[in-house]
């Protein structure tokens, strides 16, 4: 169906591609991993005409086809699924279906005809979609096979699919593999980018791994592992389990006693939640995104205003409802924030200058008179930072902008770490993070917690919070479900915890 | 690369400014090179030239550097205008309230008289003050009620001119004089002339102590924005608030902070026009110095050198357009607005969408997944 052969793609100096040559057969479901950076989007972005190759030539059905934008591909019958999806909330279902392929004459919009075709295109794949329901009253899971249906209804023959799990609960990503497989039985080609090794053993026929824009390897998924693939991916033997002692939890660091916390426009988001964390031991959070996590964190960290918080909040026995987050700082409260471009870091500010925010106000970013801000001690201790957690490229005059995800992952977890902390809000510690630095900041967070700090995880990725935590909670409609030990419990009845099932 | 983009790109728009008034010139029908050897050459002699350029420069470096800071905060400071009327009067007020009267005054008494030493400085902190209340009020009520200070400082320009025309009118003026404008300040309240002091340049021209002042506060906002954690937290807070929130920045007190800043830099506008130029508050007196500050602050990056260059730029242009009115046939000195306005459009364009060399950059960050 699809053949890619020898292309490369340069962005100014960063060779993105490098002769990428592989063959996505008719009827299989292809999957591309690879660490970020890897090229792995900017190769099936070429094969989609988002982009043009500088050399190599794209086959669709054996014929050299001239693919120079996405218009080229939707015309030879390649779709595309993008990560974020491309939707307007408030239209409905078969509005935004038909958004840039309006049936009808040009000036008429024949909105009743779409909305038939859509339901029997629904009803071929079992997508379960209205195709009159408005996008914002709809699920992650169903939003995403409204996209699916947006390239269907091109009449698309080879689906491109970019980390269509990222967003899924653990249900929602064994219905979408159904319904993949199900696309497939149909005479549907799949592509599929993710670094989730699991799913690439669980969904595809064909494995490309990719390596600093190169292919490492094409295989057959029958006939790989995941350490062999995740050992292609990096280019070293990788631990793909968390390596760790048994906890010994101390004295309790962090209470809260019936917190509630109310949203910008009044709703309840944390409902009644008493927890308490010890010293030494990693509590783990898990959810669906949105039930809450997000409050619950930020109000630990003092970034919500005590007028929507009610309950209590106590640090070490002292109540620390009512301080701010600098206060909470000083008091050694860490916080590693779930979104790392709008909380963690200034992009477009030095390394040396991010590896002082919260601590700008003391030593050593400021000088013995406690105005001016000291660039001996800034320098010093970013090249700590940078040496200690290995951020890459060393450079503390650089843009934290022009870091990849990993590393200011790594930078945002140097800055946090030396406070000294002794208690550590985390969330979403690996998101978009590549395999070799997830497994250095998971060991990273154990080290931590060995050396007696409390730590409160939150993660979508059920994988990572059950391996790093000693206890996990799991939170559905901001309260608390219920307790497991992670030890003992399966993904599949955390999942339905997660979702308000029982178990 | 970071250096190349700032500097380089304001300097490509002026020159492509240039290029493109050359041609409206040229269809006009005079001589392109002619014009712009009025209107930039008038500004180098010796010692007129330089002495009024500098002079005209003095304004829109303090409204430059007011909307550098603030912007540097996040924050669109459209009030300079409003802030440094404000600030001119209340110098002007502390002017001729505090200070022997001057024998122009005939209808002021002051309450009591205080000596040069005493009195400039007082007329300077009260031009600040003014100008930082003015400012301030826009960021209380951003801060507190979150409404938009590009619509509150627009607001407020408004209600300042009126006002003080009032007062001007009804309260301050000299009965009889038929110049809408307050009584003269007391003579312990000018600010000298440089020409008093360098020889060869004659005190006819107007260039004042406040040029020294404005240097200084190119010099000053540079460091405070730099080299203090207050610095770092009000760029912080204009970079990205939710981050600077989270390192236990008050965003509030960021914008109340910055606003009074922006405020008392504009508001030093009135040091300049009234303790050292006119000596009274004389209505309407700005040559919308607030407004030419935000092309100041755009051009210059919002940076303090680039700032003091760029009002250097405007203050030839300003005075070279009036020589070119005189001595040209048919281009008028009009032409300066328009440079201006094609110099702001092209400044204001991404370097990215024009070279897209950086923007391939961006891409390549996007493209990873």
């Amino acid at each position: 169906m699809l053949e890619l052969r020898n292309i490369t793609k340069r962005f100014g100096a960063v060779l993105a591609n490098d002769h990428i040559s592989f063959k996505v057969p008719a009827g299989t479901i292809h999957a591309i991993v690879g660490e970020n950076g890897a090229g792995k989007s900017t190769v099936m972005r070429i094969a989609y005409g988002f982009y043009t190759a500088d050399e190599g030539e794209i086959l669709v059905n054996d014929q050299v086809r001239d693919i120079r934008s996405p218009h080229d591909a939707i015309a030879l019958g390649i779709g595309m699924v993008h990560q974020h999806f491309m939707l307007v909330e408030p239209m409905t279902v078969a509005e935004n279906i038909v958004l840039g392929a309006e049936p009808g004459s040009a000036a008429s919009l024949d909105l009743k005809k779409a909305a038939a075709e859509i339901r029997k295109l629904s009803d071929e794949f079992k997508l379960a979609v209205d195709p009159n329901a408005t996008i914002e009253t709809l699920s992650v899971g169903q939003q995403q096979r409204v996209e699916l249906l947006k390239a269907l209804y091109r009449h698309a023959q080879l689906l491109i699919l970019d980390e269509p799990t990222a967003v899924l609960t653990p249900q929602e990503v064994e219905e979408f593999f159904v319904i993949l497989r199900r696309m497939r039985e149909q005479g549907k080609t799949i592509v599929i980018i993710t670094h989730k090794l699991s799913e690439v053993l669980a969904i595809s026929d064909d494995v490309t791994v990719m390596r600093d824009g190169r292919v490492v390897g094409n295989v057959k998924t029958s006939e790989t592992n995941a350490a062999e693939l995740a050992r292609l991916m990096v280019g070293r033997e990788v631990l793909l389990r968390v390596e760790k002692p048994d906890a010994k939890p101390g004295a309790p660091v962090l209470s809260t006693k019936d917190l509630t916390i109310l949203g910008r426009d009044g709703s309840k988001r944390v409902d009644n939640v008493s927890l308490e964390i010890r010293a030494g031991e990693i509590v783990g959070i898990a959810g669906v995104e949105g039930n809450g996590q997000t409050e619950l964190i930020e109000a630990l960290a003092g970034l919500i205003p005590s007028s929507h918080i009610s309950g209590s909040i106590a640090f070490e026995g002292h109540d620390i409802t009512r301080t701010d987050a600098r206060q909470r700082k000083e008091l050694g409260i860490a916080h590693i924030p779930e979104d790392r471009h709008r909380r963690g870091l200034l992009l477009d500010f030095s390394l040396a200058e991010n590896t002082i925010l919260g601590v700008h106000y003391r030593k050593p970013a400021v000088s013995a008179g406690g105005i001016f801000l000291d660039e001996k001690g800034i320098q010093r201790r970013t090249a700590q930072v940078i040496s200690d957690f290995d951020v890459r490229p060393p450079n503390a005059a650089l843009p934290a902008r022009a870091l990849s995800g990993g590393n200011q992952q790594k930078l945002i977890i140097g800055r946090e770490f030396g406070l000294p902390p002794k208690f550590l809000l985390v969330s979403q510690p690996t998101r978009g993070v590549d395999i070799g630095a997830i497994e250095f900041i998971h060991r990273k967070i154990v080290a931590l917690r060995d050396a007696g700090c409390a730590v409160l995880l939150v993660s979508a990725e059920l994988e990572e919070v059950t391996a790093l935590s000693d206890r996990l909670l799991v939170i559905h409609n901001g309260a608390i479900a219920g307790q497991v030990d992670p030890k003992k419990t399966s993904n599949e009845d955390i999942g339905l915890m997660m979702t308000g099932g029982h178990r | 690369m970071k250096y190349v983009r700032e500097i380089l790109f304001p300097l490509i728009a002026v020159l492509a400014a240039f290029v493109i008034g050359g041609i409206v010139v040229w269809i006009i029908g005079d001589s392109p090179w002619q014009t712009y050897k009025l209107l930039i050459g008038s500004a180098f002699s010796w010692p007129d030239g330089i002495g009024y350029t500098l002079f005209n420069a003095t304004p829109l470096i303090f409204t430059g550097l007011a909307v550098a800071v603030a912007f540097r905060c996040g924050l669109l400071n459209i009030g300079a205008e409003g802030q440094l009327y404000v600030a001119a009067f209340a110098a002007a007020w502390v002017g001729f309230k505090f200070g022997a009267q001057d024998p122009g005054n005939t209808a002021i008494t002051p309450f009591m008289h205080l000596p040069i030493f005493l009195l400039v400085p007082l007329c300077c902190i009260a031009a600040i003050a003014a100008g930082a209340i003015w400012g301030g009020i826009p960021g209380v009520l951003k801060a507190k009620f979150g409404s938009h200070e590009v619509i509150n400082t627009i607001m407020l320009n408004f209600i300042a001119v009126a006002l003080l025309s009032y007062f001007t009118q009804y309260r301050y003026k000299i009965p009889g004089d038929p110049i809408l404008q307050t009584a003269p300040v007391s003579p312990q309240a000018h600010l000298p002339t440089l020409g008093r002091y360098i020889p060869g340049f004659p005190e006819r021209i107007p260039l004042n102590f406040a040029f020294i002042l404005a240097v200084l506060a190119c010099v000053l906002v540079y460091i405070f924005l730099w080299k203090t954690k207050w610095g770092y937290e009000l760029r912080a807070t204009g970079a990205n608030p939710s981050a600077a929130e989270y390192g236990g920045v008050s965003i509030r007190k960021q914008i109340v902070l910055a606003m009074a800043i922006s405020g008392g830099l504009a508001g030093m506008v009135g040091i300049n026009e009234v303790l050292g130029y006119r000596h009274s508050y004389y209505d309407g007196f700005s040559a919308n110095y607030g407004f030419v500050g935000i092309a100041v602050a755009l051009l210059g990056r919002n940076h303090p050198v680039g700032v003091f260059l760029a009002a250097i730029l405007f203050a030839i242009l300003l005075r070279g357009g009036i020589f070119v009115d005189a001595f040209t046939l048919h281009v008028s000195k009009d032409i300066v607005d328009m440079l201006q306005g094609i110099v702001i459009i092209l400044v204001a364009l991404r370097p990215e969408a024009i070279f897209g060399s950086g923007k391939k950059f961006g891409l390549m960050k996007k493209a990873k997944v």
